[in-house]
């Protein structure tokens, strides 16, 4: 058992560490989408973030500096997609893709342009990054509590305190969103926003909040990283994650504790992955690498098919608001 | 969407709304040469000159113009059952792997002899990966634009295992298969018109860059001048007066997404039986989603596609040889005017289009006018 314990307690710390891209992204989908306006541009904009929280803490020597900078950039994108979707009610799926291929060519080309890395920025000296906060007793933990203590060191303390700032979100979305005149605007917004219109309350400003926010929140995946996770911003280092984070969104069926738990499950899925590649399992044997990067995709397609459930999207989301003239 | 717009005069519309849109992007993408330091006409200039300066350089450009054909016309055909098919990407690497299991069970065999098979295993494989998003669109309602980006992921992984369990060459770590020889090897143009005294250098256009031409026709013919393809503009133009119609929706979404798919897949035969002549990971290497900006810009009609995405071919080729001259300019460049042209003439398509009308809109006296004539 012990021999298990030593095992998993640290593949459910690399879990939590993974996740983290995944739950910025996924909640800034979840405003985003809850307001009626779709975003498959998270990706971009988590890397937009990423390249300016690389480059600002390299110039400035601030991890602060480096996430404001983050959140600016990634508002900027956020307002881009704003324009076109909410002001001139274009495709927000096309707008979504262009800036996330804007996103992708931009920081490669200026990347090498100023930094000449093949699109990398500088390697960051610690006091630039936001490294892992140990909690207090963590030695004496580990030491004398035994697999508790194994847990608390591994799991609850040693991450950054972007990790924690995520893990505060969730709540703080559910309530906003659940327990807030904003919040109720916001959901109303998604699902009808004829009434909200007719109410008085302008559905183009609702909206844009709602992108801003979604812009923020990338800003944070972002800049955990190039500068909390890693040290420096490597071209296209989000990797498929805000398509992920995506994903979960539409497992979790949009609600906020359910996506923080679909986020920590395929972040459990990417840990276990990396941690079992050439290990064989009981029962089943030796599982290529594969099947655990292509988990997060079917199980979200099998929900999709309608075996789990159903997963039914804001019911404005992808339609652009029109007054009548 | 169209709610209440007046009425511009065709050759606005279809001529000089989209092509301020473009003009808009490429000075957008000028303006980020400048921010670099570089000087955007001397860019212009490296990339023509690289893209069509000689023959070999056309015969390049023309290889890519293939690809972009295939996967412009592939998500031009869903768009206009009102679907956006983001999966080229994917549809073409099962393609791919399509491609390369038939040729490499016929290995040895003229390559004219393997051909129909190959065309046949690529749109098969490539109508067959679209087949589940379409299916879970028509039947469950399920967006296909998350599927089929997840389907992008799936195949992605699916050819990474392949290639390393299954269908890697034997006795090497290389993610690929072995090379097909060359009798079954779609010949180059350059091999082909070689006796001709044509000298296309080595550039790799082939004889799939006629499919593309072909296919083109065919998707001409099918949208504007078959009962399926009416069908199809009707479920895109409005899917509740299709039912009306006596058309079922669930049907025809499925349908025009097998149809997208296989279109996806031919681009197979280009990379994997000629080009590379072996199966690698990565078969599309972004066409995909070139096809997403080249189907906007064409305005998903073929001959705009085939235009867009010899534009793109330039663009592609061309930039290559940016690297080479000016180093500052990476050939991510390419990327950022694909993302400019996707914004412009995608998602801010309609931006000018109040100042046009200011300026084109018909008044009523002249429309008048025109039905009296």
């Amino acid at each position: 058992m012990t021999e298990f314990f030593d095992m998993i307690i640290p593949v459910i710390g690399s879990a939590v560490r993974l996740s983290i891209p995944l739950l910025f992204a996924c909640f800034a989908g979840l405003f985003s989408e809850r307001s009626g306006v779709v975003d498959i541009g998270l990706e971009g904009k988590m890397l937009g973030a990423a390249f300016a929280a690389g480059a600002i803490a390299y110039h400035t020597g601030s991890a602060w500096a480096g996430l404001m900078g983050a959140i600016a950039v990634s508002i900027m994108l956020s307002l881009v997609h704003g324009f076109a979707s909410i002001t001139h009610r274009g495709n927000q799926i096309v707008s979504g893709v262009a800036i996330n291929f804007l996103a992708s060519g931009l920081t490669a080309l200026l990347g090498q342009a100023w930094y000449g890395e093949g699109g990398r920025t500088p390697q960051l000296p610690d006091s630039a990054r936001f490294l892992q906060i140990d909690w207090p007793g963590v030695a004496s933990a580990r030491a004398s509590l035994g697999e508790l203590g194994n847990f608390y060191a591994n799991v609850i303390s040693g991450h950054s305190i972007l990790v924690y700032a995520a893990f505060v979100m969730v709540p703080v979305t559910w309530w906003v969103l659940q327990r807030t005149r904003f919040g109720l605007r916001l959901r109303a917004v998604g699902e009808n926003p004829l009434a909200v219109d007719t109410a008085g309350i302008s559905v183009g400003r609702l909206r844009y909040l709602a992108v801003i926010i979604a812009g923020v929140l990338c800003g944070f995946g972002g800049t955990y990283l190039a500068i909390a996770q890693s040290s420096e911003f490597v071209r296209d280092m989000t990797a498929g994650k805000g398509f992920i984070a995506l994903a979960a969104l539409v497992f979790a069926k949009w609600r906020p504790f359910a996506a923080m738990a679909t986020c920590l499950l395929f972040g459990f899925l990417d840990a276990a992955g990396s941690r079992l590649q050439g290990t064989p399992l009981p029962w089943v044997g030796q599982v290529p690498v594969q099947v655990f990067q292509a988990l997060p995709y079917i199980l979200t397609v099998v929900l999709l098919a309608g075996f789990i459930g159903k997963a039914i999207p804001p019911k404005a989301s992808g339609v652009p608001y029109t007054k009548d003239r | 969407m169209s709610l209440a717009r007046r009425e511009l005069p065709p050759f606005v519309d279809y001529v000089v709304l989209p092509a301020v849109n473009v003009i808009t992007a490429f000075a957008a993408a000028g303006l980020v040469v400048l921010a670099i330091g570089e000087n955007p006409i001397e860019v212009v200039k490296i990339m023509i000159v690289g893209a069509l300066g000689n023959a070999e350089n056309i015969g390049y450009t023309l290889y890519y113009t293939t690809n972009f054909i295939f996967t412009g016309l592939s998500v031009a055909v869903a768009y206009h059952a009102g679907l956006f098919n983001i999966g080229p990407e994917g549809q073409s690497t099962v393609a791919g792997i399509g491609v390369a299991l038939v040729c490499l069970a016929f290995d040895g065999a003229p390559w004219w002899l393997v051909l129909p098979f190959a065309v046949a295993a690529s749109v098969i494989f490539g109508a067959g990966w679209a087949l589940i998003p379409a299916w879970l669109q028509a039947r469950r309602g399920s967006h296909i634009v998350i599927t089929t980006i997840m389907f992008n992921f799936l195949a992605a992984t699916l050819i990474v295992y392949l290639l390393v369990n299954v269908m890697g060459k034997a006795g090497s770590m290389a993610t690929e298969t072995r090379m097909l020889t060359d009798a079954t090897r779609l010949p180059f143009f350059a091999t082909l018109l070689k006796p001709f005294g044509i000298d296309l250098g080595q550039s790799p256009v082939n004889p799939s860059f006629l499919i593309a031409i072909v296919a083109s026709v065919a998707v001409w013919l099918l949208v504007w001048h078959t009962r399926l393809g009416y069908e199809i503009r009707t479920v895109g133009t409005n899917s509740q007066a299709a039912v009306y119609a006596g058309i079922d929706p669930a049907r025809i979404i499925i349908i025009a997404m097998l149809i997208s798919g296989g279109l996806s897949g031919l681009l197979a035969v280009n990379e994997v039986m000629a080009v590379q002549g072996r199966l690698l990971i990565d078969v599309a290497q972004g066409a995909g989603f070139v096809g997403i900006a080249v189907a906007l810009m064409g305005r998903s009609h073929p001959l705009g596609i085939a235009l867009a995405a010899f534009l793109f071919g330039i663009l592609y080729q061309g930039g290559a040889e940016l690297g080479f001259d000016i180093p500052k300019i990476t050939r991510d460049m390419i990327v950022v005017i694909q993302a400019l042209v996707i914004l412009f003439a995608g998602a801010l398509g309609n931006m000018y289009r109040p100042m046009l009308e200011r300026i084109f809109a018909r008044r009523p006296a002249a429309r008048a006018h025109e039905a009296e004539a």
